[in-house]
């Protein structure tokens, strides 16, 4: 039998499936993929990849294909808001932008005329720094970073002082043509979409994948080997297999020869200029020429440079970097054998990885027939291929050791000529960027004035830090000091701390962006709220005033005195500007925008047009005409006038009046039109010549000049060892004016080391062992981005809890069945929390979902919702300062080269405990200032 | 009870590579967001900011397997509507809202005669349809039927959201009935599995395998050129001389 089929749906069916497509980028992560946002009667339908985007070609993560849940969440912020309650309590009253912005005004007017440093301004994820650096350089306040700092400085700034750039979403293997890929401390995070790509291209082309994490999820998952690394080890780890690889002659000479200071002679001369390298008149690095056996200076034409010259000079032998590495790598601490049981791999296991990079590398090199010529003017028929590519991620940079272990990983991929060739690790532009090409850190402040230059750099010795006449520091965030010298992206970790221990100064108002500070986004989350709502004897807040622009009703609204609300991403205009961090493929050069494809249904304002109007306000000088009159109507007037320099502004697609320029160009009045119809990108290909070797290809270099990304040809070597780290050795040493305070002097000679080491992280050093024996972690779902998620209700269908992940040695050494829960206790605090069993993992670490935990009345969560009963935060065990050491000083619990949150140091132990009611610590609920979200959703839209 | 068609000359399915799959959940968030908006009634979400309850007609579970050698592994596993030839959901619906078009083996619900009775979600052992609690019409896969002919879209669009979306390209979809099918072949090259094949379901969509994992050899070792920095710098010489 069947019933009537008479309503059944035709066998070919054809619906319309939207009344309009409108392309923009999506802002669920950091990832900035293309979408196609599908409407239907003037509202957002649906949500897919944009096929012809650079960054995903089509693909959507899970996160993207939510995207209409986040634009629609319940907990979107409505109006500008001031605080009635008292801070903490989430009572708020609307007010209108007028009446926002004249308190804005009135709070900031007074610290630019009398002392701008009284501003901190930070802003957390953003994706407009380049936009929101200005607007804090023209106020003239040296306090901005965006949230770099606990989050990937230490891969950062090791690229880039290595390398000339990074991981992260700055660089990518060559997916087409890798044959074996190393991934290091990689979850779900930047690059996500490209990376998930590149695994399905690499396993469709049959390459070898080897995940090296301590957790057996996400990639790790798919790897065909998987090192089940103890955290914070993997620095040790990657020296071994220098060491193996050096040891066995498995090295690319040529390549370190030509594009690397590894034949650079270090000065072996007692004196101020001890351990930097030579260099010439006109401050070339020198090496000996093998051909003529002379000093020769590194670029001269047709020099070959000897890898093992040496310059005997007043009875002094100069020997080479690379010499210096033999030594130092050979030596018998970094053999497999002395490693494997700290690292948790075994020395046979580290032995055959090595075997694998050598055989990958060298016996299956690749040949492209493709000529390019060199820096030195030397013709190459053939690019030379090394298919041994890495990635790597917040797994090795968010230790204490993460900038040296970063950097470690470096070596290994130079030593095989893995980099920028076919095969390898590539650049994608900006990128390669020689140090010399970014800017040092300014912190000279003058009431009224702009500040003297760009806040955030890369020193290049003790003369470029962030230090005040009286040696103090200059930052509020302690940035570019003796702490933390090559602090490249600020310590936002740092401010609230800071600001209210007054120390290095107070503060008179903290202005922040999008950074949930007072929950997921700090270190000792309660201690970071205390410090918010803490008053003086005067019964007046520590800090005075807290300035919060944020879209959605995260934890640390409630903490504000004054509430900006930000658009959802669909509503508001960005650009993803090559100023900034665009979405460049190693094959070209490009940006994109975002522009409302619908209208805020709320008294919302984009942030950024938001900064227009308020630096109009305070007369800073970009953002006024002659008349004083408002400069920037909105932020996409910016984006479509400002010129950087003349002929580049933030976005480098159809510039010139008619929109037909690339890269410079005037500025096109229809530039942002240009971008809609264009897909909301723009793309500019390299040419074939210039897609490798980019550091010294000729034509890469003269490519970058033409459409703006170098003023002038740049080419550089790489800086196996960095001498602006000797520098500040030197310093500590006792040479130069600038010398650090004693307590920091021998830990600078340490750690700053210009050949990379490995040390044991700060934390785990400083904890009895016994007392805290288990390593603890977080890892990123690939189904959210940090708090944002819960708040979506599809996503946290998918994430909604997060067990601590146990191993089965610790489950079964204490007993645990499913349903558990236990305390985990750190030197700093404790939690008890339900538990869960993993088997993949490595024996001696627990690990949760990072940022699932929500605080009742956030979110527009309901006060039932898992995420704030079961759901936990980890930061409640890590302390932004390590215990102390007896000597009456607490140290930070960060990298001491770049400030680096440490957040993977962290030691606990574990114990079974009787169920509470809900995850412990409990913090009373918050006054939601949206209300709570509906009960059942069904999200049809049109007819 | 509603009879299934004898057979289909045309298998539509989907192939998911298990050792692709990263675990990413695209897919799943791709179909909610495609189902709500087309065929039938919206996927719901009963108390969507509160101890949530939604439909979703595709899921991800995560295994670990321990295998006799190695360490444990991690295996993501999507699972939606398998589309069975012997579809048991099909055969045990007592309206005959749910069926197997002859066109193309698709299984389908046909919502107007649907009672929500749950008969079809107990009889499929894959678990792989949801009542929706707001509707109270039975949901499950439905290939993205409204997709995969619609000529509103692009063609190389005409294919399920899941598929469109998955970043890693562990998803494939295709005619199973056709041997000379991308899908078949693949499914030939790489052992391509039947999910439960002991029930009798014969389900269209198929499984790969993950490929044997942790398998390095590690016996194999690079041989020194050196034990120690002098004689690898007299290695260094010879090597550059060579050059």
């Amino acid at each position: 039998m069947s019933a009537a089929a008479g309503t059944r749906i035709e066998a070919r069916p054809s619906p319309v499936i939207s009344d309009e497509v409108r392309q923009t980028t999506c802002y669920m992560c950091a990832c900035r993929c293309g979408i196609n946002v599908h409407m239907k009667d003037g509202e957002v339908a649906y949500i897919e990849g944009n096929r012809d985007h650079p960054v995903n070609k089509g693909v959507l993560c899970g996160k993207g294909s939510a995207g209409i849940m986040q634009h629609n969440a319940p907990s979107r912020l409505r109006s500008p808001m001031k605080r009635v309650g008292p801070r903490g309590s989430g009572e708020f009253e609307n007010i209108s932008w007028d009446e926002a912005l004249d308190i804005a005004a009135d709070m900031l007017r007074p610290i630019r005329e009398n002392n701008p440093e009284k501003l901190a301004f930070f802003t957390g994820r953003d994706q407009s720094q380049s936009f929101t650096s200005f607007w804090a350089q023209q106020f003239g306040t040296p306090n901005y970073a965006a949230h770099g700092g606990f989050c990937s400085v230490n891969m950062a700034a090791a690229g880039i002082y290595t390398m000339g750039g990074a991981f992260w979403e700055f660089g990518q293997p060559d997916w087409d043509r890798a044959k074996l890929f190393m991934i290091f401390g990689v979850a779900e995070d930047h690059d996500s979409n490209p990376i998930k790509i590149g695994l399905g291209k690499l396993k469709a082309n049959g390459a070898k994948v080897i995940g090296v994490n301590p957790i057996r999820s996400g990639y790790n998952a798919i790897a065909d080997e998987w090192v089940g690394i103890t955290p914070g080890t993997d620095g040790l780890f990657i020296l071994a297999l220098v060491h193996e690889l050096m040891k066995a002659g498995k090295i690319d000479l040529d390549y370190l020869a030509r594009f690397t200071n590894a034949p650079g002679l270090i000065n072996a001369s007692e004196g101020p200029d001890k351990g930097l390298l030579l260099r010439d008149e006109d401050g070339k690095v020198l090496v000996i020429d093998r051909a003529t056996g002379k000093l020769t200076p590194f670029d001269q034409m047709g020099v070959k440079p000897d890898l093992n010259g040496t310059l005997e000079r007043d009875g002094v032998t100069h020997r080479t970097v690379f010499n210096e590495m033999a030594t130092r790598y050979l030596e018998p601490e970094y053999a497999p054998e002395a490693v494997a049981e700290r690292c948790g791999v075994s020395a046979d296991r580290i032995k055959a990885i090595a075997a694998l990079l050598a055989k990958t590398a060298f016996d299956e090199a690749i040949e492209i027939d493709q000529p390019w010529t060199d820096f030195r003017g030397e013709k190459h028929e053939k690019m030379i291929g090394r298919p041994v590519a890495f990635h790597s991620m917040r797994g090795i940079s968010a230790h204490s050791n993460g900038f040296q272990t970063c950097r470690s990983l470096h070596i290994l991929q130079i030593i095989l000529g893995s980099v920028e060739v076919p095969g390898g690790f590539r650049f994608k532009p900006p990128y390669p960027k020689p140090v010399e090409a970014h800017p040092a850190p300014h912190c000279g402040v003058k009431p009224l004035s702009p500040l003297d230059g760009p806040h955030l750099g890369f020193v290049r010795g003790p003369e470029g830090l962030a230090l005040k006449e009286d040696g103090t520091p200059a930052r509020i965030d302690k940035a570019f000091t003796w702490e933390n010298p090559m602090s490249a992206h600020g310590l936002m970790h740092m401010v609230i701390s800071n600001a209210h221990a007054g120390d290095p100064y107070k503060i008179d108002t903290l202005f922040m962006y999008m950074a949930n500070m007072a929950w997921n986004s700090s270190m000792n989350t309660k201690g970071t709220m205390e410090m918010l709502t803490d008053k003086d004897e005067n019964g007046e807040y520590v800090i005075p005033n807290i300035i919060y622009s944020d879209a959605y009703s995260s934890e640390t609204v409630a903490y504000a005195d004054l509430i900006l609300p930000d658009t959802t991403y669909l509503e508001r205009h960005d650009c993803i500007s090559l100023l900034d961090r665009p979405i460049c493929e190693a094959d070209g050069a490009a940006d994109a925008i975002r522009w409302p494809v619908v209208e805020p249904d709320r008294d919302v304002r984009g942030f950024q047009s938001v900064l227009c109007e308020l630096g109009a306000k305070l007369d800073l000088p970009a953002f006024i005409n002659e008349d004083g009159s408002q400069k920037w109507a909105d932020y996409a007037d910016y984006i479509q006038t400002h010129q950087r320099k003349p002929g580049i502004g933030p976005l480098a697609g159809f510039r010139g009046e008619n929109g037909d320029q690339g890269g410079r160009g005037a500025p096109n009045p229809n530039q942002i039109d240009a971008y809609i119809e264009n897909g909301g990108f723009w793309i500019n290909h390299i040419p074939d010549e210039a897609l490798y070797y980019k550091p010294w290809n000729k034509a890469y270099q003269d490519w970058a000049v033409e459409i703006g990304i170098l003023d002038t040809p740049m080419p550089y070597l790489f800086q196996l060892y960095v001498e602006p780290m000797r520098k500040f050795q030197l310093a500590a040493e006792g040479h130069g004016e600038r010398q650090p305070p004693e307590h920091l002097r021998e830990r600078i000679k340490e750690t700053m080391d210009p050949l990379p080491y490995w040390y044991e992280p700060f934390e785990g050093t400083m904890v009895d062992e016994e007392e805290f024996p288990i390593h603890a972690l977080t890892q990123r779902p690939m189904a959210m981005y940090h708090s944002w998620g819960t708040q979506n209700a599809w996503l946290r269908q998918i994430h909604g809890h997060n067990p601590l992940y146990v191993p089965t040695k610790i489950w079964e050494a204490n007993g645990f069945e499913d349903g558990d829960w236990a305390k985990v206790t750190s030197h700093h605090g404790e939690i008890t929390v339900p538990v869960s069993h993993m088997a993949a993992l490595n024996d001696n670490t627990v690990w949760t979902w990072n940022a699932i935990g929500k605080r009742k009345g956030a979110w527009a969560l309901k006060e039932d919702a898992p995420e704030a009963n079961k759901g936990f935060l980890l930061n409640h065990l890590i302390h932004e300062l390590l215990p102390s050491k007896g000597d009456g000083m607490r140290w930070a619990n960060s990298d001491p080269i770049t400030g680096q949150a440490a957040w993977f140091d962290l030691k606990v132990r574990i114990e079974k405990a009787p169920p509470p009611d809900q995850s412990q610590p409990v913090f009373p609920s918050i006054k939601s200032p949206v209300g709570q979200g509906p009960d059942d959703i069904a999200w049809e839209v049109g007819k | 009870m509603t009879t299934l068609p004898s057979q289909t000359d045309t298998k539509l399915g989907l192939v998911i590579d298990l050792d692709t799959c990263v675990g990413c959940h695209a897919c799943v968030v791709s179909c909610k967001g495609w189902n709500t908006q087309n065929y039938g009634a919206p996927l719901s979400d009963k108390d969507a900011y509160g101890t949530p309850e939604g439909t979703f007609l595709n899921r991800v579970h995560s295994y670990e397997v321990q295998p006799d050698q190695g360490p444990a592994q991690t295996v993501h596993f999507p699972k939606s509507c398998l589309h069975c030839e012997d579809a048991p959901c099909v055969t045990v619906c007592p309206t005959g809202a749910s069926y197997k078009r002859t066109e193309d083996g698709i299984v389908l619900v046909n919502e107007d005669d649907c009672m929500g009775c749950g008969l079809c979600a107990w009889a499929c052992p894959y678990g792989a349809r949801e009542l929706d609690l707001m509707a109270g019409v039975m949901k499950k896969c439905t290939l993205c039927v409204d997709r995969i002919y619609n000529e509103n879209l692009p063609e190389e669009d005409r294919v399920p959201a899941c598929v469109r979306t998955c970043p890693s390209g562990a998803r494939h979809f295709g005619d199973l009935g056709d041997p000379n099918s991308d899908v078949s072949k693949l499914v030939a090259e790489r052992g391509g599995m039947d999910l439960m094949p002991e029930l009798g379901t014969k389900p269209v969509n198929k499984y790969l395998p993950p490929r044997p994992k942790d398998t390095l050899d590690c016996g194999v070792a690079l041989n020194p050129v050196a034990e120690e920095a002098k004689g690898f710098l007299g290695w260094l010489d010879n090597a550059l001389e060579k050059m």
